[in-house]
């Protein structure tokens, strides 16, 4: 039988809250009421943007970038005439941000750990010497490096017919380094092949070397014998094709130098501003990581018999480049973004090509949206490919 | 920094929809705020440019003065906005300039798409080419593969491009955003040829280290002609600055100067009498002062006294009335009746 309860006795019921007492539900209301705004702020300024540009009938939409650009662009990676669309244009544009930026990556992630290692010497001289570059290049506007470069390039080289010839096939004057090459043959893409199949077996022959390092002790020396053989096979695959010579050797016709390979002196001036601006920066990075890496560390490898470039190798480089990657990614970020400096020095960039097609349809709204998205394109699939790299070298937890 | 200053502007654009609820009040706004806003170039002498004690000087500056003194027979009231190139037809749309005189080329595609109307042409020019004189280029049609600096434009680019597509040569172009810049990069010698309208390209070699050295060659490959230009919607305030570019054409054509204007209000001209007012009407159906027209020649001068003073044979740049002399004397300069 069950137990009465007196009459007047009151039932302690676990009693739910009200929502705005609920942490969980409260976090959802806000949550809610965020996106309401962001979404009402994006539809008030889209819709005005609309109503604005119909009232005043400004021309809206991306359909001209199926018109003929009629412009035409200093340099490029593709072919590309005035005849073709904006939309080859802009690609262009996007190629030649690309390849300043890729290259000047590169090479700013070369010379930073070089001087940063530098600042780190012992030698009272270089680490002088470094400091001096990291104070003097970092405290300069960059804009100011490019003008000053750009001018080096434009004033101290003479002009096409008076030439800087300093050995056969390379010239040099205001129109930028003209050298020769070898003439197209299919010598050269079979050696391109063979070297990235020299490569591919390299990576695998490295790895099994490390597991067997790992396993029995014993080094292979991988690097060395991939380093050989990607000199050596791509060689013999030239004697077999009959090693062709015929070189595309650039000559002056009329105002300019024909044939070859230009690397204009905007390409150049902007290229190096931006490694050596960058540089500084990336060196004291680097500086900070190995500095990171406890004294105790290096002593410890060092006690056990590790000669120092195995020191460097695999005691201190995996531990510092943990504290170095997050910084450099913003580093690369950076560079890719000054890049856009270039509509300074006369470099078709992406900026530079956008804003002539501005200029000549007068939709300043699609193109600067444009350049905010390429830029966003850039900017993110750097970051997604450094934290990618940044994971995989993160500390793994055992 | 231009980049930012675009960006700004557009989001201004996109902010000021309310703003344009008052379109067509343009010259109210004018008026209210007791001067008159004028986006000019900044950097072209001759046409706008501030002199070294601050004041602006130029053929586009002296136009924006022409607007003010018929709107409020004061032709000092009216402030100048430098702007690039690319800045221009934004800063009109967004409303903070009210008037554009910056040599922009009057274009179709510019007339009907970028929401502007452009009034009558102050200055008649064309796209030219300037060699250093040691090159011995005597035409353009010899530029085969040269490397061509082209000064910041809109159409520049553009007409160089198919000047040489047409003439089946090749080009390789050198864009600098910067006037100055560009053309320190042509005299070292970067390129073999600078492209731009006639005007800008004397501008340009006065400024030479050697000016003797350069030659303007005689081809002249596109039409620019340069107009003043204002929003769509306020078809009062476009007619205002339309007849005050024209009121000092017409003053020239009948004879009327800054100096002896006064005289002429005695003349018993019936067509002068109309013009300065004397005779009222004019001034009535623009909604302005009958002194208008008075005010700007008094103020500003006649078409041939701006022109002179700012641009011709006795100054710098030395140039040629050409096409903008008077319909009377071989040129374009025409304005219609003032009646």
């Amino acid at each position: 039988m069950q137990r009465q309860l007196p009459p007047n006795t009151e039932v302690l019921k676990p009693t739910t809250p009200p929502f705005w007492r609920d942490e969980g539900k409260r976090a959802i209301v806000f949550q809610v009421v965020a996106l309401l705004i962001v979404v009402l702020v994006s539809y008030y300024l889209y819709s005005n943007t609309q109503a604005n540009l119909e009232r005043q009938s400004i021309a809206t939409g991306f359909g001209f970038l199926d018109k003929e650009a009629s412009f035409e662009i200093g340099e490029s990676v593709i072919e590309y005439s005035a005849a073709d669309t904006y939309t080859r244009a802009l690609l262009v544009g996007a190629l030649n941000t690309l390849k300043v930026s890729f290259i000047g990556i590169v090479l700013t992630i070369i010379i930073g750990t070089i001087v940063g290692i530098a600042r780190l010497s012992s030698n009272w001289l270089i680490s002088r010497l470094s400091a001096v570059y990291i104070e003097v290049m970092q405290n300069i506007p960059v804009l100011l490096q490019l003008f000053f470069w750009y001018a080096i390039f434009y004033e101290a080289f003479p002009s096409p017919r008076q030439a800087l010839n300093p050995f056969s096939g390379l010239f040099l004057c205001n129109r930028g380094m003209i050298f020769a090459v070898p003439q197209a043959h299919a010598a050269h893409t079979a050696m391109g092949w063979t070297l990235l199949l020299v490569l591919v077996c390299g990576w695998f022959l490295n790895r099994w070397g490390y597991r067997r390092l790992a396993e029995t002790g014993v080094p292979f020396p991988a690097l060395r014998i991939t380093l050989a053989a990607s000199i050596l096979l791509p060689l013999l695959v030239w004697v077999a094709y009959g090693a062709p010579t015929a070189m595309d050797v650039p000559a002056l016709r009329g105002f300019n130098f024909q044939g070859g390979v230009t690397v204009s002196p905007e390409f150049s001036a902007l290229l190096l501003g931006l490694v050596i601006y960058t540089s500084a920066f990336v060196a004291e990075i680097v500086r900070a990581g190995i500095q990171s890496v406890g004294r105790g560390q290096i002593e410890a490898a060092m006690a056990i018999g590790l000669r120092p470039s195995r020191v460097l190798q695999l005691v201190v480089l995996p531990q510092a480049l943990r504290v170095i990657i997050p910084p450099l990614t913003s580093q690369m970020l950076n560079l890719t973004k000054n890049s856009s400096l270039a509509i300074a020095i006369g470099y078709a960039d992406f900026v530079a090509v956008t804003n002539t097609m501005i200029n000549q349809t007068g939709q300043a709204i699609e193109g600067v949206a444009l350049i905010m998205l390429v830029f966003l394109f850039f900017s993110l699939s750097t970051s997604l490919f450094m934290n990618w790299y940044n994971k995989k070298m993160a500390l793994v937890e055992r | 920094m231009k980049l930012i200053r675009l960006t700004v502007l557009v989001t201004i654009l996109s902010l000021v929809a309310t703003g344009f609820a008052f379109a067509g009040k343009d010259l109210d706004a004018v008026k209210k705020k007791g001067f008159v806003q004028a986006g000019v170039n900044g950097g072209v002498f001759g046409f706008g440019m501030p002199d070294e004690k601050g004041v602006w000087k130029g053929l586009d500056v002296d136009t924006a003065r022409a607007v003010a003194a018929a709107i409020f027979g004061d032709a000092s009231k009216v402030k100048f906005t430098p702007l690039t190139a690319q800045q221009r037809f934004t800063a009109l749309q967004s409303g903070e300039i009210d008037l554009l005189t910056r040599n922009a080329t009057r274009t179709l595609s510019r007339d009907t798409q970028l929401g502007l109307n452009f009034v009558t042409v102050n200055y008649y020019d064309g796209q030219g080419f300037m060699v250093p004189k040691k090159l011995g280029v005597t035409s353009a049609k010899q530029l085969d593969g040269a490397t061509v600096c082209v000064l910041p434009g809109t159409t520049t680019e553009q007409n160089a491009a198919d000047f040489f597509r047409t003439n089946n040569m090749k080009m390789n172009p050198v864009v600098i955003e910067s006037t100055s810049e560009l053309a320190k990069t042509f005299f070292a010698g970067r390129c073999d040829v600078l492209t731009s309208d006639a005007s800008q390209l004397a501008g340009t070699r006065a400024v030479a280290p050697n000016p003797k050295d350069y030659a303007i060659l005689p081809e002249i490959i596109s039409k620019e002609p340069l107009a003043p230009a204002v929003r769509h919607g306020d078809d009062q305030f476009r007619d205002i600055v339309d007849f005050a570019v024209l009121a000092m054409i017409n003053a020239e054509e009948l004879g009327i100067t800054s100096k002896n204007v006064d005289e002429m209000l005695k003349s018993k001209d019936p067509v002068i009498q109309r013009f300065l007012g004397v005779v009222p009407g004019n001034g009535a159906a623009l909604g302005l002062d009958e002194k208008w027209a008075y005010n700007v020649v008094k103020l500003v001068g006649n078409y041939g006294e701006v022109f002179e003073r700012n641009v011709g044979v006795n100054t710098t740049l030395g140039i040629e009335r050409g096409l903008n002399a008077l319909w009377t004397n071989g040129g374009l300069m025409y304005s219609p009746p003032f009646k």
